[in-house]
């Protein structure tokens, strides 16, 4: 009895993938399964082996951020740029004095909500696109280096980055804007300086583990050099970090963006940044809420989907848990 | 025993089995460290030729595995240094070789094989992945196709049921006993003349254990290999090896053929250590130990390095390293009373 009694338990421990539905655990166990002492161990691991697609937040990614910033000139007939003065303030479609032409309503200059948000997923887009691609890159190699070679490699690098990381974002931010102007390049330039260290920390501390690895040991012994096995062993084992890192991290630049704009030092005015959007709606808040409410929403969805989808992503690239699927 | 070294061979041999496939000279290897030099290893010799297989045997910190990784070259850097010696296959002296040199060498001419299976497969690639890998690590020029067919036979070759499937599995879908034959098929991806397996069943339970040593043996039928199994278990040394060298405090106090050594061992550290294994046919409450713990490898005792330890302990043990006495044809042993034990 005792022995099968531990069957069940030794598989619900080691959360075979295949089993996808976890009805087969249930089929092999003959314990009844209201005295499982197991049972609260079970609910918690199948809530996180049914990690299945998050399709509400890959919704409003592709919605609310990817769609528009491809699409934006075509989704809709006004210009982000110019209103007409005379449909200034007009409050969204479902108030009084809504008018269906702005679903969104329109700003203090008659420009229309919905389209300077469509427009602003663009520069949300390209902002974190870019930012992320440099920091990726940057920040990755040299985390790979430090953590793989350690040595004066690697306190020269770990450095840099507690260095980086203890920069205060806005306050370089402004003074940089202060002196050379706020444009698109600043902005991405800063971003990606502040982000690449993230990266290099973090694979750093995984290269670390797996360069002590005996697979790694094993290509050694089988004669692979050191740029073969960081490319196709050590790479290959951080590379699930890398992505699910990468894909916060773009809900990290979207609100460093945002917030920079906000103060004024992101992107400049007229372009519709959300962060832009969201500071100038700022003194209408009482009256014409509509103009802080919408860029803001856009800004709280789209950050939120990028952290729900980065976990998904860490669960779903586990190795582990990745077969049966 | 072996008459390899008469003076008039009758027969003409064959050529590699006349002399060894490898050939290890008064191997030192150092770990300097803040808290001193260990010698890890300190003045090992031995020869294996093709075909046959040496047990290397000792306890923890003896320095078996300090020097599996010495003929490799793959010591801990910075800490380890080679300090002097030779480590000759078929020919070329390892520790003579540029790194480079010795990459190509390394999986080609020498393997090894590593002690925990499970760590041993990349997690994250298909068997397959990993033996097509290893099949062109070295660009020789074995395209994608070749190295899948080569792949699928040599795990035929290590005994891998349904090789095809397995390809496509990842490791951890696989157990102990698969993983380890899968890491054999890759070791044995180049034919190595030399195949070092450092502990290569710790990690597997007793039948897979045994299965695997038959497996090694098989292997070692069919391509003439040169094998070194460093283990601290002397079942496995009686399964799987032609002769045995005992590892002390980093050097070899006793080496000889594996039947000589289990009937008449000639060391009085051999002697414990056979002692102390659990037995069938005697009965026995307790097993038996040996008594205090091996010196520190930082600060060697200037004689025996047993001497502390021995229950055959004479003054002149602590004043001199006994040297090397051939008590018989290949049967050798460094004790200073060798003759009485």
């Amino acid at each position: 009895m005792s022995f099968r009694r531990s069957t069940p338990r030794l598989l619900t421990a080691r959360e075979t993938p295949s089993l996808s539905g976890g009805s087969e655990v249930d089929a092999l166990s003959d314990a009844p399964r209201s005295d499982d002492p197991d049972r609260p161990r079970r609910k918690w691991s199948r809530r996180r082996r049914g990690s299945r697609l998050p399709w509400v937040p890959l919704f409003i990614i592709v919605f609310v951020l990817i769609l528009p910033a491809i699409l934006a000139p075509w989704l809709t007939p006004h210009d982000p740029l110019r209103g007409e003065l005379g449909d200034r303030l007009i409050p969204p479609v479902w108030m009084s004095g809504g008018d269906s032409e702005f679903l969104l309503g329109t700003d203090k200059q008659g420009r229309d909500v919905l389209t300077r948000i469509l427009y602003g997923a663009r520069i949300s887009l390209i902002v974190s696109a870019v930012a992320i691609v440099i920091g990726t890159v940057v920040g990755s190699t040299l985390g790979l280096l430090a953590g793989f070679y350690g040595g004066i490699i690697d306190r020269v690098v770990s450095w840099l980055v507690d260095t980086f990381l203890s920069l205060p974002v806005v306050l370089l931010a402004l003074v940089i804007v202060s002196a050379i102007g706020p444009s698109f390049i600043t902005i991405i330039s800063i971003i990606s300086v502040t982000i690449w260290a993230v990266f290099a920390r973090q694979i750093r501390g995984e290269t670390l583990s797996v360069r002590e690895s005996d697979y790694v040991a094993r290509a050694r012994v089988a004669g692979a050099s050191d740029l073969r096995i960081i490319v196709r062993h050590v790479l290959p084992n951080v590379a699930n970090t890398l992505v699910v890192l990468a894909t916060l991290q773009v809900g990290v630049v979207i609100l460093e963006e945002s917030s920079l704009s906000f103060i004024g030092a992101g992107i400049p005015r007229p372009q519709p940044s959300w962060g832009v959007m969201v500071a100038d709606g700022r003194e209408l808040i009482l009256s014409a809420w509509w103009l802080t409410l919408f860029p803001g929403l856009a800004i709280l969805l789209v950050v939120l989907s990028l952290n729900l989808v980065g976990d998904w992503l860490r669960d779903f690239m586990d190795p582990q848990t990745r077969q049966g699927r | 025993m072996k008459l390899r070294r008469s003076a008039t061979p009758v027969v003409v041999e064959d050529p590699s089995s006349t002399s060894p496939v490898l050939r290890v000279r008064d191997l030192r290897t150092y770990l300097y460290t803040r808290w001193g030099t260990t010698r890890a290893v300190d003045g090992v010799s031995f020869d294996v030729e093709a075909g046959e297989t040496l047990g290397i045997v000792g306890e923890s910190g003896s320095g078996k595995s300090m020097l599996a990784l010495s003929l490799v070259r793959l010591t801990p850097e910075p800490a380890a240094r080679n300090v002097s010696g030779s480590v000759h296959v078929g020919g070329t002296d390892l520790l003579q070789l540029t790194e480079r040199q010795m990459r190509s060498v390394r999986g080609r001419d020498i393997a090894m094989i590593l002690q925990d299976p499970h760590q041993s497969l990349n997690p994250v690639f298909t068997v397959g992945d990993q033996l097509r890998e290893a099949l062109r690590s070295h660009n020789t020029g074995v395209n994608r196709r070749t190295a899948n067919e080569r792949a699928i036979q040599g795990l035929e070759d290590v005994g891998v049921p349904a090789p095809e499937g397995r390809m496509r599995n990842y490791p951890h879908e696989l157990s102990g006993g698969m993983k380890q034959r899968i890491v054999g098929a890759m070791a044995l991806a180049y034919d190595p003349k030399v195949l070092i397996a450092d502990e290569p069943t710790t990690a597997l339970d007793v039948t897979i254990q045994a299965q695997y040593l038959q497996l090694l043996k098989d292997v070692q039928v069919r391509t003439n290999v040169a094998l070194i199994v460093i283990t601290h278990d002397f079942g496995v040394i009686a399964q799987s090896c032609d002769r045995v060298a005992v590892m002390y405090a980093g050097r070899i106090v006793e080496h000889g053929p594996v039947d000589e050594i289990f009937d008449k061992p000639r060391h009085p550290y051999t002697r414990a250590l056979l002692d102390s294994r659990p037995r069938s046919d005697v009965r026995m409450d307790r097993l038996a130990t040996i008594r205090g713990q091996p010196p520190s490898l930082t600060d060697l005792p200037r004689g025996c390095r047993f001497a502390d330890r021995c229950p055959y302990v004479v003054d002149h043990c602590r004043k001199e390293y006994p040297e090397t006495v051939q008590t018989s044809g290949s049967h050798s042993a460094a004790c200073w009373r060798v003759e009485e034990i």
